[in-house]
């Protein structure tokens, strides 16, 4: 699989996931500056978590206006895998590759801690090794992860099975303690129609060594691997188990 | 100006009057005339007010600082130098320093504490080294008063903000809580990057003739030392009064952070450093001192955001994200290139001379000519005089506080208060986990990193007891870097290095003076005795209000090392019992010193007698008990016993995963509360008690198998009682004590 991490003035996971895939997953991975247009052969192309531009006007807002925009926008449309982290996520909500908005944490505050997220499918290259209902910890850090979009809207995304992450508590059900921002129906994670561009606000990259205390986000990863690479395949998962 | 007069026609005249203003002394002033061989002009007494100041000079702690051990085996870089380096093995080496930012925080809460932040990432990025995580140690006042609060809020933003953006995790330090800071808070942010070796930079202006760089954010009249006399101003009636507080753009130091590690991999950067307190001032002086040059500065080539600046600000400013770089003459482009390409202004604004003049020019007019190993290395220095304050016997008098009659509750009123309760609400707020380093996050006695490339791990900690400083400073210097030894050592990492922000009251205060002496000399007689290097640190003085002083605040972080990172090696450095059956093992000895304990301060609002005494050989043995118990495998958790006694140290233990543990014990009810250093709590399988019972038997660390990890209550058999107390209330308890006192 052939990986490009994009890189924006303010990004500061790039190096993260970048480290997960060159160097956990051994995976060849390019770095795809914000002024190029050119997104090469890649396979996946990773929006990473930070502050991109500062996050200045509105989280993600200036990124998703940036040359390297329209090279995302052309992998998506040819059916290329988009994967958006955190700041990724906001990126492709403000650009419009994926559906609604994020408001400020409902408290007001930035949040770092661990959470748990559901898996809502795993017919997705994203999540194809994971279990539906699967319950994943993984940390977020982020002030603007409010998922909000019309009340009509969500319904529709729920019915086209858009959403994949949902926050959840540690046994799997859904509990409004366990929604750490206030998200529109615990929405951590979210796909586009097509189910090819993908995001969510917690960090798998965080969460892929065991040396860190969790491998959670793995799955995530060897999904895509494993949807990618021919002969990895469904191997993958009994790999993990 | 070349030779007669001073004085220039656009500047206010200079006598004085205008320099005791400044913050000189007549003394200084005298000094600075004989430096200078006439009277200094009105730029050049902004130049040496600076430079005369303790924040550059120390000129009131460095006869005492000299004291300090900075030499060892690992120690690559000591203080002088934007940061302290010590070496980790396999061409690795670590960058760190602490810095305060008190001043500014009490004024402008966000903007301060977010500065006090984006300046230690600047020192330690200078050097070469990528910054991988931040600590803070924050010391606040009484909660009940609604300003204190809001400077709480702001200071948790300003340091989240800040860091969060740029994008450095905030994996531990320190939230204190006394009245002594009602009027001064303090806010001191350590910083720690990591580099190869032959990748270290330093801050010299060497090579006669490179030119010198400017690169980041331009120049504004924000923290203009001696804002305070606008009045004096040339052009008085035209510039408004800015605040004296910096503003911080965290975006612009992240990258200015990229740039500045790229345009170093270029081979053409000689020498490098922030612009910090004093701004342009204290870069170029110290980088020309520091190489033996001089330098010439055209100003009006500095990049301004707002017109008008006169040599005097731009010299003073101190604006946020600026670098000075002095590069390879003829090969600036590649620097430049870099610079350009993450959006960053780059301009030539002078050069490296002979002949060691600091020489300012602007639009052609000299405004200052000055010796700059002179002004720099001849700053004034200061033996204070120190004595002990008047009411020392009776701070010191041994007073009674009763025995709790109920243990349980004493423990559950200690863990509600904000100085012993979850400190979540502050750290969840800070990004601790980016750049997917953090083993062990905020919360426990040390943060853990594992360094990636090797096997190696970090251990991070930062203490000090300022009320033990207030009742004896000398121990409680000494206990400050032993209870950072300590917290490394229940991370099973080895000590290699320290730095410290002194934070005292006005030297000139006999009283403060010997508080300050006395400190530094129980923390350098530690750090011999625990073979820990001081290689950077910060003075921060003049923290006294309506003269009311702070108590002595001699913050002590200290970078431990570990060898081998395992693949759990998370799980048993947090410090929480883990599962029934644990045996639970009691290291050190109690001798019932209740001096200056949580338990008098908090229960009974006493703050009196001598402090637990720090036995340094006994601090030793433990540590390296508790090393070759984690290397050996044998530890499950551990936790050092610090403030609040034994009780708060197991009732820490049982709070994450809610075990309750059954021990038996022969201590006192006050013996429960007593802080008697060069303890900690052990929990081992039981397959391994006997073999480390032994191993801290042969070290000589008295150890006592008190029971095991059991149930859901903490059980504890003492001399006339046994105290019961369901983990589920005491979690309860400490998970509220901090937002109940913000008022949230």
């Amino acid at each position: 699989m052939r990986a490009g991490v994009v890189v924006f003035p303010g990004s500061n996971c790039d190096h993260d996931v970048y480290h997960v895939l060159a160097h956990v997953l051994a995976q060849p991975v390019d770095w795809l500056w914000h002024e190029s247009s050119d997104a090469g052969g890649c396979d996946l192309i990773v929006l990473p978590g930070g502050f991109s531009y500062g996050d200045y006007l509105r989280a993600g807002a200036m990124a998703a206006l940036s040359p390297v925009m329209a090279a995302v926008r052309r992998h998506a449309d040819r059916g290329g895998l988009v994967l958006g982290i955190c700041n990724g996520f906001q990126i492709l909500l403000e650009s419009g590759l994926l559906p609604g908005a994020m408001l400020r944490n409902r408290d007001l505050r930035f949040s770092s801690r661990d959470v748990h997220v559901r898996v809502e499918r795993n017919d997705l290259p994203f999540t194809r090794c994971c279990e539906v209902g699967q319950v994943l910890r993984m940390p977020i850090a982020h002030a603007e992860g409010n998922y909000v979009h019309s009340e009509a809207e969500l319904d529709r995304l729920e019915a086209n099975r858009q959403v994949v992450f949902t926050y959840v508590d540690p046994r799997g059900a859904l509990d409004d303690a366990a929604n750490p921002n206030g998200s529109a129906r615990a929405i951590a994670g979210i796909c586009n129609e097509a189910g090819n561009v993908c995001a969510l606000m917690p960090h798998p990259e965080r969460a892929a060594e065991a040396v860190l205390g969790n491998v959670a986000g793995l799955w995530l990863f060897q999904s895509l691997l494993a949807g990618v690479a021919a002969g990895v395949g469904a191997g993958a998962a009994e790999v993990l188990r | 100006m070349s030779g007669a007069g001073a004085s220039r026609l656009d500047e206010p005249a200079v006598d004085l009057q205008l320099a005791l203003r400044h913050g000189l002394t007549e003394g200084e002033y005298e000094l600075l005339e004989r430096v200078l061989g006439r009277g200094p002009s009105y730029t050049e007494l902004g130049i040496a007010s600076a430079l005369y100041s303790e924040h550059c000079s120390y000129k009131s702690s460095k006869v005492w600082l000299r004291t300090f051990p900075t030499r060892g085996d690992r120690v690559v870089q000591g203080p002088g130098e934007n940061a302290g380096v010590v070496e980790l093995g396999d061409g690795w080496v670590a960058a760190f320093k602490m810095e305060s930012h008190n001043h500014p925080s009490f004024i402008e809460p966000y903007q301060g504490a977010a500065t006090g932040v984006g300046g230690i990432l600047r020192d330690v990025f200078t050097m070469g080294a990528r910054p991988i995580a931040c600590l803070d140690s924050l010391r606040f006042g009484d909660l009940s008063a609604p300003r204190m609060r809001h400077l709480v809020d702001g200071v948790v933003r300003g340091v989240g903000d800040y860091g969060n953006c740029v994008g450095i995790p905030t994996v531990g330090g320190e939230t204190g809580f006394h009245r002594s800071y009602d009027g001064n808070i303090l806010v001191n942010a350590f910083a720690l990057g990591v580099c190869r070796r032959e990748q270290i930079f330093s801050g010299r202006a060497a090579g006669v003739g490179n030119p010198i760089l400017y690169a980041g954010s331009r120049t504004g009249r924000d923290g203009i030392h001696g804002a305070t006399m606008a009045s004096e101003s040339f052009d008085a009636e035209s510039e408004a009064k800015r605040p004296t507080v910096q503003v911080g753009d965290p975006f612009t130091e992240k990258v200015l952070l990229e740039a500045c590690l790229e345009a170093m991999r270029t081979g053409v950067v000689v020498g490098i450093q922030d612009m910090g307190a004093a701004g342009l001032t204290s870069s170029c002086f110290e980088m020309a001192a520091r190489a033996g040059t001089g330098f010439q500065l055209e100003l009006e080539r500095v990049p301004l955001r707002e017109p008008g600046l006169s040599p005097y600000e731009l010299m003073l400013s101190e604006s946020q994200e600026r670098m000075v770089l002095v590069v390879e003459r003829g090969r600036e482009e590649a620097v430049e290139e870099v610079f350009r390409r993450w959006g960053l202004e780059v301009v030539p604004v002078g050069a490296v001379t002979s002949g060691g003049r600091g020489v300012i020019r602007m639009h052609g007019g000299v405004y200052a000519d000055v010796p700059v190993a002179a002004l720099v290395d001849q700053a004034p220095v200061y033996e204070r005089e120190a004595l002990p304050p008047a009411d020392l016997a009776a701070r010191q008098a041994p007073v009674v506080v009763p025995p709790p009659t109920d243990p349980a509750s004493a423990l559950e009123a200690l863990l509600s208060t904000p100085e012993l309760g979850d400190k979540s609400w502050i750290h969840s707020q800070y990004d601790s986990t980016v750049r997917s380093n953090t083993v062990v996050g905020p919360g426990a006695d040390a943060a853990v990193l594992r360094l990636k490339g090797t096997h190696f791990g970090l251990a991070l900690t930062s203490d000090v007891n300022p009320v033990f400083c207030y009742l004896d400073p000398r121990e409680g210097g000494r206990q400050a870097v032993a209870e950072a030894a300590r917290n490394l050592a229940c991370a099973g990492a080895l000590p290699i290095g320290l730095t410290d922000c002194l934070n005292f009251g006005n030297p000139e205060r006999p009283d403060i003076a010997w508080q300050l002496r006395e400190c530094i000399a129980g923390m350098a007689e530690a750090c011999r005795a625990l073979d820990v290097p001081v290689v950077s640190g910060n003075v921060s003085l003049y923290n006294e209000t309506e003269g009311r002083s702070i108590h002595p605040t001699p913050t002590v972080a200290m970078v431990g090392w570990i060898e081998r990172l395992d693949l759990d090696a998370g799980t048993c450095r947090r410090g929480v019992f883990r599962e029934p059956g644990e045996q639970v093992v009691l290291l050190g000895a109690d001798r019932e010193e209740l001096g200056g304990s949580a338990f008098q301060r908090l229960l009974h609002a006493v703050e009196q007698g001598l402090p637990p005494r720090v036995d340094l050989l006994a601090e030793r043995a433990l540590g390296t008990l508790m090393r070759q118990a984690f290397s050996m495998g044998w530890v499950r958790a551990c936790h050092d016993v610090a403030e609040g006694g034994l009780l708060v140290a197991l009732a820490e233990m049982t709070l994450a995963r809610g075990l309750g543990c059954r021990l038996r014990t022969s201590l006192s009810p006050l013996g429960l509360f007593s802080e008697s250093q060069a303890r900690a709590v052990l929990a081992v399988a039981g397959e391994h008690l006997d073999v480390l019972l032994a191993t801290a038997e042969r070290l000589g660390v008295p150890a006592m198998h008190a029971g095991e990890v059991a149930g859901e209550e903490l059980r504890v058999r003492f001399e006339g009682g046994t105290v019961e107390a369901p983990v589920a209330r005491l979690h309860a308890a400490w998970r509220a004590a901090l937002p109940r006192a913000l008022g949230l």
